[in-house]
């Protein structure tokens, strides 16, 4: 008999605790080691505003901030974060009051469908920290890992303008 | 700038919402991360299906084997064509309503394989992971057959099709002798267009999820562009009562044509949900979203032929494109050559040619995306040898009559979209020379094309609630794909009642609403705008009865036409001091609410003499560098006609976007096929480029003044196609004008610029 991958059978994998902390909060969670950060966030956490929209790092859909650095949370184990502050989309907002961010997206017609948008605007609030976009075309390149098939580029590249003006006075 | 309003009250009340840049209603929901799409509604117990995807294009399957898969704790089950239910029998089962004639393709039907990454098994399993590694271990064997998936092999194996599909007519008869005409032209040009395959590729990747209630009954959040579509779907195929089955879907990550059938994670969620009596959620992975339908690979010929003055004399566009083994889709590219301009000798021709693949499926402006770059890339073939400037050619042609049926246009203004839109780009210093323009080592060319696509409206019906707070519910069953719907739809509502925007809420995307077709061809604000009217029409005339009924009203009896609505009140037209708001007017009635319902249908008379578009003119400025012909679209402006605006900041959006899908379509999209396998290559987005931020600069919209009082109730056209149709053709004619190549292979990708610059 050939060495086919059914011979090789393993069993599912033993969950590990891991204690990941969210937009603020402590959440212990009970997960196999090969869960990404992504599917921990969208299938354990119930934080849906994260997107997936290539799972293999492609899109840009599933950005998160985390301890401030913009990542692909599809490409990180969930393992991979413990101790670190991981924020998502829904944890942008102070309340009622949105960020600046994301009031701009909504003031530029930054986004038609709203699927890329989570990733869009946590890569920008990412890109702010940054400090390396001086200039429009900068932006443009910086943004460049966040796909957006309805083409709002223009208006997203405005939205992100106008906050980083703000930032500049 | 607006259209001018069609009815005396739109528009010129206090507070006008149609017209007005209003951001998105669903703004807030979008940037937050709360707008729920398909495969993010999450139960306790939920069960994940991962779909096994066929290895081979054609053939057989002879032994499939899940015993491995089901040995994993935590697989549940694996679901094959060997084990599946018995389901519907007939073909007009498996039908929906885009669907063109033949056999619908069944998942998990039988031992056959019809093309590449065919679905063969499902696994679910309790998690995501799971049901992953499940469908690894499922091990299938196949007996291959010779497949044929190349089109340019295949060019000359083709049949003619009929009216196959909803939407799209055969080409017209031919006018005159086109064949003749051309042959005795004092000029022409005779060229062989080819495009690749498109993929939709929307953010979302196709999702359902099934929740499966304690009575039996199911509620599937389907990513879909007509909630009634699936749900009619899901019943036919296993034969439910449309009781049972609720279908929503109140956001949907793209789409743009993808959603129109069903798609095959819809049947595998149900199966699965419906056998195991589970909750059940199947979500395609990205290689997996080029396993269904798409743009179709295209090979055309467009001839034309002048007399020096730069009159057409003939047109003759063939077209010859991709079907799959099991249903004719058409969509009939060529049409739109013989109704863009004035010529007496016609002959257009369409043919499909069978291949094992996927069947196509509407992708933005089915047809005319395809086709009418090839004219226009053509007419731009032929300035040049008439020594014209390309404008001035198709103003020569220009006609206000559709040559296509005979039949005037509704409205059609595209003379000011020429003139606005060059304006705006400069068009008028462009010497016609190529390489005249260069910067260092780039070489920059400018070029335009025209663009052309419907103006359709379908049935659809809207309900109406206004509740004794003044506040109004609005309703139906149609979908916002990213379109603005839920925007438009409530700036419509809110103007016919004079309310404040925050005062109206508009459901959509949900089967147990009032029937609306499906969302495409750019006809949802035709028809469900002109439904969302008609019930408001009639709610308004129920408050001015009832406000003529309420003690002292300052309304006395006035008649309908003689009470305006604006800011939550009623008043009389010639005398605002009489007006009385209408929330009191609720009060006084006695009422709870007013409900109402109504059907909004097509002017058939009206349009059966007269024929309809949206038109554009596209100009843009390309930077090549001349080493290594690297393209850069620097300046893009469309010029855009299609009746009143409702929403110029949405609208603006639509155009915006369309373009960047013209400037995919130019430069970037293919799907790049190994012949060997028949299976697409690049099948993810790594591989297959879209246009990124980095790709787009300005691109400028300019919405023209077009008055149409024909077209329906609104004067609206939609604006969801016609900004990408055109765009390749402007681009590869502002190629060819800052390098003197031609490149009539769609993508233009480097190596064929390169290829003309050596």
């Amino acid at each position: 008999m050939p060495d086919t991958i059914t011979d090789r059978v393993p069993h599912a994998p033993d969950t590990l605790a891991i204690t990941l902390t969210v937009n603020g909060v402590e959440r212990t969670l009970n997960l196999a080691p090969w869960t990404t950060l992504l599917d921990t966030l969208r299938l354990h956490l119930d934080l849906t505003g994260t997107k997936k929209g290539c799972d293999h790092g492609q899109c840009g859909a599933c950005t998160v901030l985390v301890d401030g650095k913009r990542i692909n949370s599809c490409l990180s184990l969930a393992v991979m974060q413990e101790g670190k502050e991981i924020t998502t989309v829904e944890g942008l907002a102070r309340g009622e009051q949105l960020h600046p961010m994301q009031e701009a997206f909504i003031e530029h017609d930054a986004f038609q469908c709203g699927y890329c948008t989570p990733g869009q605007i946590c890569s920008a609030v990412g890109l702010l920290s940054e400090g390396k976009a001086k200039s429009a075309d900068d932006v443009r390149e910086l943004m460049s890992g966040n796909i957006c098939r309805c083409g709002a580029y223009p208006n997203i590249v405005a939205a992100i303008e106008q906050v980083l003006g703000g930032d500049r006075r | 700038m607006i259209a001018k309003p069609t009815f005396p009250d739109l528009l010129h009340a206090p507070g006008a919402q149609i017209g007005k840049p209003v951001s998105r209603v669903d703004g807030r929901l979008k940037v937050t991360g709360a707008a729920k799409y398909a495969g993010e509604f999450n139960v306790p117990g939920l069960l994940h299906g991962y779909i096994v995807s066929s290895t081979i294009a054609k053939g057989r399957i002879t032994r499939i084997d899940t015993s491995a898969a089901l040995k994993v704790p935590g697989v549940v089950q694996v679901f094959t064509h060997e084990n599946r239910p018995s389901l519907a029998w007939f073909d007009r089962k498996w039908k929906d309503q885009d669907a063109p004639k033949g056999s619908p393709f069944r998942p998990l039907h039988d031992d056959r394989i019809v093309h590449s990454l065919q679905p063969v098994a499902l696994v679910i399993a309790e998690s995501l992971e799971l049901a992953r590694y499940g469908a690894r271990l499922v091990e299938v064997e196949y007996e291959a057959e010779p497949h044929q998936t190349d089109l340019h092999a295949n060019r000359e194996n083709t049949f003619t099709p009929g009216k196959d599909k909803g939407g799209f007519e055969p080409p017209p008869p031919p006018r005159g002798d086109a064949d003749k005409a051309l042959a005795d032209a004092d000029v022409t040009v005779d060229l062989e267009f080819t495009q690749a395959a498109e993929y939709h590729n929307p953010m979302e990747m196709h999702a359902s999820t099934v929740l499966y209630g304690e009575d039996g009954t199911l509620t599937v959040h389907d990513k879909t562009q007509g909630a009634l579509n699936s749900q009619t779907y899901i019943c036919n195929v296993f034969n439910l009562s449309k009781s049972q089955v609720r279908v929503v879907s109140p956001f949907v990550g793209g789409a743009f044509g993808s959603g129109l059938r069903p798609q095959h994670q819809l049947f595998m969620a149900v199966l699965a949900a419906t056998e195991l009596k589970r909750s059940v959620r199947v979500e395609l992975s990205r290689p997996q979203m080029f396993s269904f339908g798409h743009r179709p690979e295209t090979i055309q010929r467009v001839a034309l032929g002048a007399s020096k003055d730069g009159t057409l004399q003939a047109i003759i566009h063939e077209a010859v494109q991709e079907s799959s083994q099991f249903e004719n889709y058409v969509e009939i590219v060529v049409n739109w050559s013989g109704q863009q301009y004035r010529c007496d000798n016609v002959r257009l021709d369409y043919k499909l040619s069978r291949l094992d693949l996927h069947t196509p499926l509407d992708q933005r402006a089915p047809g005319a995306a395809t086709g009418v770059p090839a004219l226009e890339i053509a007419m731009d073939e032929l300035a040049y040898k008439l020594g014209m400037d390309p404008v001035e050619l198709r103003l020569k042609n220009y006609t206000d009559i559709d040559p296509n049926s005979g039949n005037p246009f509704s409205s059609k203004e595209l003379r000011a979209c020429f003139r606005q839109g060059a304006e705006r780009f400069g068009w008028s210093g462009r010497k016609l020379e190529p390489r005249s323009m260069r910067e260092g080592r780039e070489l920059i060319g400018w070029g335009m094309a025209a663009g052309v696509w419907d103006a359709m409206q379908g049935q659809a019906n809207a309900r109406a609630v206004l509740g004794l707070d003044g506040k109004l519910t609005v309703a139906s069953a149609t979908a916002d794909i990213g379109t603005g719907t839920y925007t438009v739809m409530t700036q419509i509502a809110a103007e016919v009642l004079g309310l404040p925007i925050e005062d109206v809420t508009f459901n959509l995307g949900d089967s147990s609403l009032p029937m609306a077709p499906i969302e495409g061809g750019s006809w949802t604000v035709s028809s469900v705008g002109s439904a969302v009217k008609a019930v408001c029409d009639m709610v308004r005339g129920r408050l001015v009865k009832l406000a003529g009924k309420m003690e002292g009203s300052p309304l006395g009896d006035a008649a309908e036409e003689d009470v305006v609505f604006a800011d939550g009140h009623m008043s009389l037209r010639g005398d605002p001091s009489k007006r009385v708001a209408i929330v009191e007017v609720m009060r006084a009635s006695g009422t709870q609410s007013i409900e109402e319902e109504a059907r909004s249908i097509p002017y058939y008379l009206k349009r059966s003499k007269h024929a309809f578009g949206t038109h554009s003119a596209i100009f843009a400025e390309v930077r090549v560098d001349e080493d290594l012909g690297t393209v850069r679209v620097t300046r893009v402006v469309s010029a855009i006609a299609a009746g009143r605006i409702i929403n110029p900041k949405t609208a603006r959006s639509q155009i915006l976007g369309a373009v960047v899908w013209g400037m995919g379509m130019g430069l970037e999209e293919e799907a790049m096929l190994d012949h060997r396998l028949g299976r697409v290559m690049n099948h993810d987005l790594a591989e297959y480029h879209v246009p990124v931020n980095a790709d787009v600069h300005d691109i400028d919209v300019i919405f023209v003044e077009e008055h149409d009082d024909v077209v329906n109730p609104l004067g609206a056209k939609g604006v969801g196609e016609i900004g990408i149709v055109g765009v390749p053709a402007a681009l590869s004619n502002a190629i060819f004008h800052a390098t003197g190549v031609r490149v009539r292979d769609l993508p233009i990708t480097v190596d064929k610029i390169r290829k003309g610059m050596r």
